[in-house]
């Protein structure tokens, strides 16, 4: 590999970082009375939104339906996700300086499970969430689950709820791309 | 065919009024981009003009905030401009049972005085607080004219943060003014009465008058970050009646004018007793000599006892102090402090234009305008220009200080206040209007009815160096036929007028609370993006607040009973409460734990010889009650907060004196935690 295909690994190495600057999605609850709208942050270690009281006001509306109340320390995620991200620069890195095309590979394989595997893990939270609701909820509407959408527009009851990934996901995305440039560039025979 | 006749004849008057309000459109733009090319078209498109104009859409906000005193309501009235809708009541000197201000535990303090509790007071004047001469939006300063004092409203989330009392003053009317920067808010005495030196009124016989009665002007300084009010030192002035004051500003700026009647110093049927003299005063204080004065040692002590209220940040309490004396200074002794402008008789409003330059006296009973000039009494001040004295205080020539007079401005002339471009307006409280003239050649240009016999006007900004000469607010004192009739008592009426152009036009037309004597007007933006949405739990400090619902008591000490208690949507914790007495005094401490704008919980209990208390999201606040029989007494939320509004409420339990009931409180049968508890502190 040459230096300007390590330099690209490097740069794929290093965007997962973003996930530490930035949400890694992000749900919007608009609703006629919230006209200034509701904002839930996922990030890689916490859960955030557009006030400091967010969740506490999700959970307070969440609760007439029975919805179980999040709090951050339910997640056992937020506590490992940051070692596996910072695992992943590291190893990144690692590929990058050594400059072993299988080794870049590899990376961006377990790069891709991972993401793959936590899209499936906040898939079935929304599930969980969603559907596991105390039977003794003051508001019941027969046969109606509340799984918040993972991508796009739902409406639930008087909630329109947006889900869409943030900035933080770019990162991920980012070093995809950056890590298959370097691979598929590096591949040029040499005497071409 | 029916059908499109139909469609036809309601398409019509919309596209009517589309075209009214493009044409309204149109001449506005006219109106900012020229002097207006047709006076005629202006004229006769008045009312379309007029609805556009005033017209806020539904969702959008209007320019202006305007603060109205309430008079006798002891309230301040915030209303938007242009579209005159009611935003707001301050409570300030009453009660206010709709959200327990005067009533709950927290805000009682603040309506203390050294005659005990006074639940209502005369509201007359409001005051933006000042920076560089114009309105900062930070504070309003409003009198209580009935039993002296001043309090404070803090604007960013308009409640009344702070109150004092005046010692040596009867009817704090010409009050609270204050200086370009804040340094003091001046506050003079109405009546005048016989100081007994231990800052009260003293035993005099009624007869001795003249002799015996004497006015104050207080200074109070104000903390320049926190707005903290501290009487600093009292003029005592001779015993006339003070009426009102303004500030100087620019070249005048470090003096404060006011204007003064009864110098006949008559004390009974001062209809008459009041008006003899042809001349009454316009007294002249250089507020920074005094200051000057009162540093350099030239004050004297005398002993006093009057309240300061405050209520602290964090417990969001109101603290009373009592202050045990005052400073003064006398105006014979401080040479140059003081000076008197003879001005017609009995004026009222005393108004200082943009420039500092021009004093206008407002002589009610006067058939012209006098207007003093700045610069000409400094120098009838340097060739000691005077014309006599009175307790020592020089009084000048009134040709040595008049600059002009505005010749039949009309009938009544009250108050005064300017455009910032050359013009200003007084009202006519006898002939019912307000009239324009010229700060260049004092002729009156302009004269419009008002509806009717208006007291003061406002221009937002007005008063200060900077005003915002879009419109003026007529306060009116009559209203009679104006709206639809309400039996014999009926609101004060104001109107909207139009000061843009050359003629005024009247836009709106809107009732008032009680008796707004004065006003003031300030840009939105100086205000709006500083307004608290909601107290943060965790900033807290009430010694009685619980922030989790975990953390909830009944306590008995005595013959109290302590219930340290939550609200949240849409449940109380406890809301089963056992083990009161007959006779107990229950205290009810209620934070609400909600940290969302606009979620206020209300509590109130059956037969409470009380009101209910409003506490808004974050903060803490305390209802007492005394139940007198036994029984279930339920309580409830009284703010409709949410879906299962009407589900929030409870019950106490309250047995015989004796019983043994044991103290008990809970929420919710099975589950000790309620469905949805507050994250906070988990």
């Amino acid at each position: 590999m040459k230096a300007y295909h390590k330099g690209l690994m490097v740069l794929a190495a290093l965007s997962p970082g973003l996930l530490f600057l930035f949400p890694m999605w992000k749900i919007y609850l608009k609703a006629p009375q919230y006209p200034e709208g509701l904002e839930l942050h996922i990030w890689v270690n916490k859960l955030a939104g557009s006030s400091e009281s967010v969740l506490q006001n999700f959970n307070i509306l969440n609760h007439y339906i029975g919805m179980a109340p999040i709090h951050a320390e339910s997640f056992a995620e937020l506590k490992i996700m940051p070692y596996i991200v910072v695992f992943l620069v590291v190893l990144g890195l690692v590929a990058a300086f050594l400059g072993k095309r299988k080794l870049v590979l590899g990376w961006v394989i377990l790069l891709m499970a991972g993401g793959a595997v936590g899209l499936v893990d906040f898939y079935l939270w929304l599930h969980e969430f969603g559907t596991n609701l105390n039977p003794q909820a003051p508001i019941k509407v027969p046969n109606m689950t509340y799984i918040p959408p993972m991508l796009g527009r739902k409406q639930l009851l008087n909630f329109e709820a947006l889900s869409l990934p943030a900035w933080g996901s770019l990162g991920v995305l980012l070093g995809v791309l950056f890590s298959c440039l370097a691979y598929y560039l590096s591949s040029r025979p040499k005497a071409a | 065919m029916e059908t499109r006749i139909n469609k036809f004849k309601s398409i019509v008057p919309k596209v009517g009024l589309l075209v009214a309000l493009a044409a309204g459109t149109l001449l506005q733009s006219c109106n900012s981009s020229g002097k207006g090319e047709d006076a005629n078209i202006k004229e006769s498109a008045v009312a379309a003009d007029a609805a556009t104009a005033v017209y806020v859409a539904p969702g959008k906000h209007d320019e202006l905030y305007s603060f109205l005193s309430g008079g006798f309501n002891g309230q301040v009235a915030v209303y938007g401009i242009p579209s005159g809708r009611l935003l707001k009541v301050i409570p300030v000197f009453s009660q206010f049972a709709e959200n327990g201000y005067g009533y709950n535990e927290e805000t009682r303090p603040m309506l203390m005085t050294s005659h005990g509790f006074v639940p209502w007071d005369d509201l007359h004047h409001p005051k933006l607080s000042r920076a560089n001469g114009t309105t900062d939006g930070r504070w309003l300063f409003v009198n209580g004219n009935n039993t002296p004092r001043v309090a404070r409203v803090d604007l960013t989330t308009f409640e009344t943060v702070e109150m004092m009392e005046i010692p040596n003053s009867a009817g704090n009317h010409c009050s609270p003014y204050p200086t370009n920067n804040n340094e003091y808010v001046i506050a003079g005495t109405r009546f005048s009465v016989p100081l007994d030196m231990k800052g009260g009124t003293g035993d005099a016989s009624l007869s001795e008058y003249k002799d015996k009665f004497r006015g104050s002007i207080s200074f109070i300084k104000v903390d320049k970050e926190h707005g903290d009010m501290e009487l600093d030192f009292q003029v005592l002035v001779p015993g006339f009646d003070y009426d009102l004051a303004n500030g100087g500003k620019g070249p005048s700026g470090d003096w404060v004018f006011f204007t003064t009647y009864n110098s006949e110093k008559s004390g009974t049927l001062k209809e008459l007793g009041a008006s003899q003299n042809d001349r009454d005063y316009l007294a002249a204080i250089n507020w920074k000599l005094a200051a000057q004065y009162a540093a350099e040692g030239k004050a004297h002590e005398m002993p006093a006892n009057y309240y300061h209220n405050k209520m602290d940040h964090g417990t969001h309490r109101v603290n009373s102090t009592v202050k045990k004396k005052v400073r003064y200074l006398l105006p014979e002794e401080c040479p140059g402090m003081m000076y008197l402008i003879p001005a017609p008789k009995s004026p009222h409003g005393i108004d200082v234009d943009p420039s500092g330059e021009y004093m206008v006296v407002n002589g009610k009973l006067a058939s012209s305008l006098p207007v003093f000039s700045f610069t000409k009494m400094q120098k009838a001040i340097q060739n000691k220009d005077f014309d006599g004295e009175v307790n020592g205080i020089p009084v000048f020539k009134y040709e040595s200080v008049l600059h002009a007079e505005v010749k039949e401005p009309g009938l009544g002339p009250l108050h005064t206040e300017f455009d910032g471009k050359g013009n200003a307006y007084s009202t006519m409280f006898v002939s019912s209007e307000v009239v324009k003239w010229s700060l260049e050649d004092f002729k009156v240009k302009d004269r419009i009815p008002v509806y009717y016999s208006p007291g003061h006007l406002m221009i937002p900004g007005g008063d200060t160096k900077e005003p915002y000469g879009k419109y003026l607010i007529a306060m009116n004192k009559v209203t009679k036929d104006r709206y639809l009739p309400t039996g014999p008592e009926l609101l004060h009426s104001a109107q909207l007028i139009d000061i843009s152009g050359d003629k005024m036009k009247l836009l709106l037309d809107f009732p008032t609370l009680a008796e707004p004597h004065y006003a003031q007007g300030i840009a939105a933006n100086k205000i709006a993006p500083n307004s608290v949405k909601f107290f943060k739990l965790d900033q807290n400090k009430h010694p009685q607040a619980v922030k989790n619902e975990k953390d909830v008591s009944v306590t008995r000490q005595g013959r109290t009973v302590k219930v340290n208690m939550t609200s949240i949507r849409s449940h109380f914790t406890p809301d089963n409460i056992e083990g009161v007495q007959v006779g107990d005094t229950v205290i009810f401490h209620v934070t609400n734990l909600e940290q969302d704008w606009d979620v206020p919980h209300g509590f109130a209990i059956m037969g409470n010889n009380n009101a209910e208390t409003l506490i808004m999201p974050g903060s803490t606040q305390s209802l007492r009650w005394v139940p007198k029989q036994e029984g279930v007494f339920p309580f409830y939320c009284t703010d409709f907060c949410s879906a299962l509004h009407q589900e929030m409420q409870g019950y106490v339990r309250v047995s015989k004196r004796g019983s043994n009931v044991p103290i008990k409180f809970s929420t919710g049968v099975k589950k000790p935690a309620p469905p949805a508890t507050a994250y906070i502190g988990k």
